[in-house]
């Protein structure tokens, strides 16, 4: 067993890229979900919205990189619109159908043979944003980084520009959900979780603040898609499916609803774990520790994910408010 | 008794210190002779109405659930709603403060128009309510609750929101409207806590006194008394006739006869959706449509008989 190798891995997965991206899409999530109380199942559909509009304006229609991002964010806002439009005076779990099912129609759509010249068909759209490696300061194929003790936290110029950007921007949407969220526009949020005619009884207009929500957590995931496509130069349609949704809300539970660091060490540590685990597998598999009758290398990708999965009952379980979340919230839920 | 009459004013003028706790039951009452030529009967006119009803309708499939021809509630007093359980009192509740819609039928808030409105506009003019089962927020504070009440913040609007600066003055000016009238309802000691942490009077209490943080000018209380502690009721009441010897118009709706009886100018009696009866505390209980009401017509009847007999 190389420990080395298994905690190095470990502990980049969750500062990597990947990580970002979940990062971003569960902050959206949080603002929706844990905040505001909105059944959000379709983050993956801003995502897709805003790689997707990067994508398309940059290279079908052949825009600047800058504007492309601009018009990618424009797209999560349109679809936050159109979404919220006809659900958001209904009850919640419409806005949970409607989310999901746009979401799918998003992807369906982008993936359409017939729409190739277009979006790309089920090739996706590739090399687009060349620009974005070429605004890299570093060298790209240069190793930046250091060994601390047996840790390896080495990487590819490439990779650290992307990263850098990416927890640049971790970092922005954590400051300005700070702000929000400690804000009087914040409170009427929370207070339209916990009821919404206690809030209209106040005086409050629950559509707009609702609308206002739905859009500020769209653009977080539209931003998640954007960086996604950004930095792997690439647009790939399956890349947005549910799954990648479930994940994010995941991420946020994991580190705690309704907190605003919640969702970055969800992200963080949910990654760890999947690659801590599978690495923890893979090494004990090539090293024969683990029967092949049992288990082989082929199998390890599925039991990471069984094995995650009984961590997060357990999770449930035993601290149903998540890593950092409020205790004294789940108390009051259990009394009612 | 100069000591007390200070104490009063205090009371009065500040919207109650300690010492205007300790003195509820001498609020002033400026509504005392404004129904003194009213009909005591349903629809009657009153002398300056805040809130008028005319002929609203609402069905729920084939059942009527309130079909009122008139009613007028009469601003700076306390109007009770009585009527047994089904009578449509929630439910005119809902279609006065635009909760619900009416079928047909109009609603006139200070001399406008407000049938359709909806109810957060409704709340941004001067009416509120709280409800039946308390919704406090759980998972805020206390404190957090009544700031909420307060309107027209302008860290309200989200991109404001992102700079403290443009809304941190009216945020402390509201704390500290909070506190008083957290003062005023003895909760202070409780500001950090979360509502959902309270007992059901105190949710009762919070209510109340988050309703008072939009600066009502007609307060709806639907049945602010139920489960609330006798000790706490009296506070309560306290609290009510404050909100009357302050100006604000109070319509609630209340089962227990003595708490009626106490505190209301006027009392509006509602069976099987419809006003069967109005009139002053005293004289509604002796009406014999309102005993049909409660007791149902056979009783009447019956009783009718045994005097005739």
């Amino acid at each position: 067993m190389d420990w080395s190798l298994i905690f190095s891995n470990t502990l980049r997965s969750g500062i990597t890229q990947t990580a970002i991206i979940y990062i971003l899409a569960a902050i959206g999530m949080n603002l929706h979900v844990g905040y505001t109380g909105l059944m959000n199942f379709g983050q993956v559909g801003f995502m897709a919205v805003g790689a997707y509009g990067v994508g398309i304006s940059t290279s079908y229609y052949g825009l600047p990189l800058g504007v492309g991002v601009l018009i990618g964010l424009l797209c999560g806002l349109v679809l936050a619109v159109l979404l919220g439009m006809p659900t958001l005076r209904l009850r919640a779990d419409y806005l949970g159908i409607v989310t999901i099912a746009a979401a799918e129609i998003i992807r369906l759509v982008v993936r359409y043979q017939k729409l190739k010249d277009w979006s790309g068909g089920t090739n996706g759209i590739n090399g687009f944003a060349n620009d974005f490696q070429e605004w890299n300061p570093l060298t790209p194929s240069a190793k930046y980084g250091f060994e601390l003790g047996p840790l390896n936290l080495r990487f590819t110029g490439a990779d650290l520009w992307e990263m850098g950007v990416g927890w640049l921007m971790v970092c922005l949407a954590v400051f300005v959900m700070w702000r929000l969220v400690n804000s009087p526009w914040g409170r009427v949020l929370k207070s339209i979780r916990e009821d919404e005619n206690a809030a209209r009884a106040m005086g409050k207009s629950i559509f707009r603040f609702k609308m206002q929500s739905l859009v500020m957590g769209g653009l977080f995931g539209s931003l998640a898609g954007m960086f996604f496509a950004i930095s792997n130069n690439s647009v790939q349609p399956d890349n947005y499916s549910r799954a990648f949704t479930f994940f994010a809300l995941t991420v946020a539970i994991l580190g705690g609803l309704g907190r605003v660091w919640g969702p970055v060490l969800g992200g963080v540590i949910f990654w760890m774990l999947l690659s801590g685990i599978e690495n923890v597998l893979r090494e004990a598999v090539s090293d024969e520790k683990i029967p092949t009758g049992i288990m082989d290398g082929v199998q390890v990708g599925q039991v990471r994910f069984m094995l995650v999965g009984i961590g997060l009952m357990s999770l449930m379980i035993f601290r149903p408010q998540g890593m950092i979340g409020d205790k004294r919230g789940i108390a009051i839920d259990a009394r009612k | 008794m100069p000591a007390s009459d200070a104490d009063f004013e205090r009371g009065g003028t500040a919207g109650g210190g300690a010492a205007g706790r300790l003195r509820d039951t001498e609020w002033d009452n400026p509504a005392e002779h404004a129904f003194d030529d009213c009909l005591e009967q349903p629809g009657s006119p009153k002398p300056s109405p805040i809130l008028v009803a005319h002929n609203i309708e609402r069905r729920f499939g084939g059942l009527i659930a309130v079909n009122v021809d008139t009613l007028e509630i009469q601003a700076g007093a306390i109007t009770a709603l009585i009527g047994p359980n089904g009578a449509g009192k929630t439910t005119l509740f809902n279609l006065l403060s635009g909760f619900d819609r009416p079928d047909m039928g109009e609603v006139v808030f200070e001399g406008e128009r407000v049938t359709n409105v909806a109810p957060h506009v409704l709340a941004q003019r001067g009416m509120v309510r709280t409800f039946q089962l308390t919704k406090v927020l759980a998972k805020l504070t206390v404190l957090e609750n009544m700031k909420l009440g307060g309107q027209r913040q302008s860290g309200e609007s989200m991109w404001r929101a992102l700079v403290p600066s443009m809304w941190r003055g009216q945020e402390q000016a509201l704390e500290a409207k909070a506190l008083e009238v957290l003062d005023e309802f003895n909760m202070v000691h409780m500001k950090d806590e979360f509502a959902g942490a309270l007992s059901g009077g105190q949710r009762k209490l919070l209510e109340m006194a988050r309703s008072l943080m939009t600066e009502p000018k007609l307060i709806m209380l639907d049945e602010p008394m139920a489960g609330v502690n006798p000790a706490l009721t009296q506070s309560l009441l306290g609290h009510v006739k404050r909100l009357r010897a302050q100006g604000i118009s109070v319509v609630f709706v209340e089962h227990d006869m003595d708490v009626v009886r106490d505190i209301s100018d006027w009392v509006v009696v509602m069976a099987e959706g419809v006003v069967v009866a109005e009139g002053r505390a005293a004289s509604v209980g002796k009406n014999p449509a309102v005993i049909d009401a409660y007791l149902g017509t056979s009783h009447a009847a019956l009783s009718e008989e045994d005097g005739n007999g």
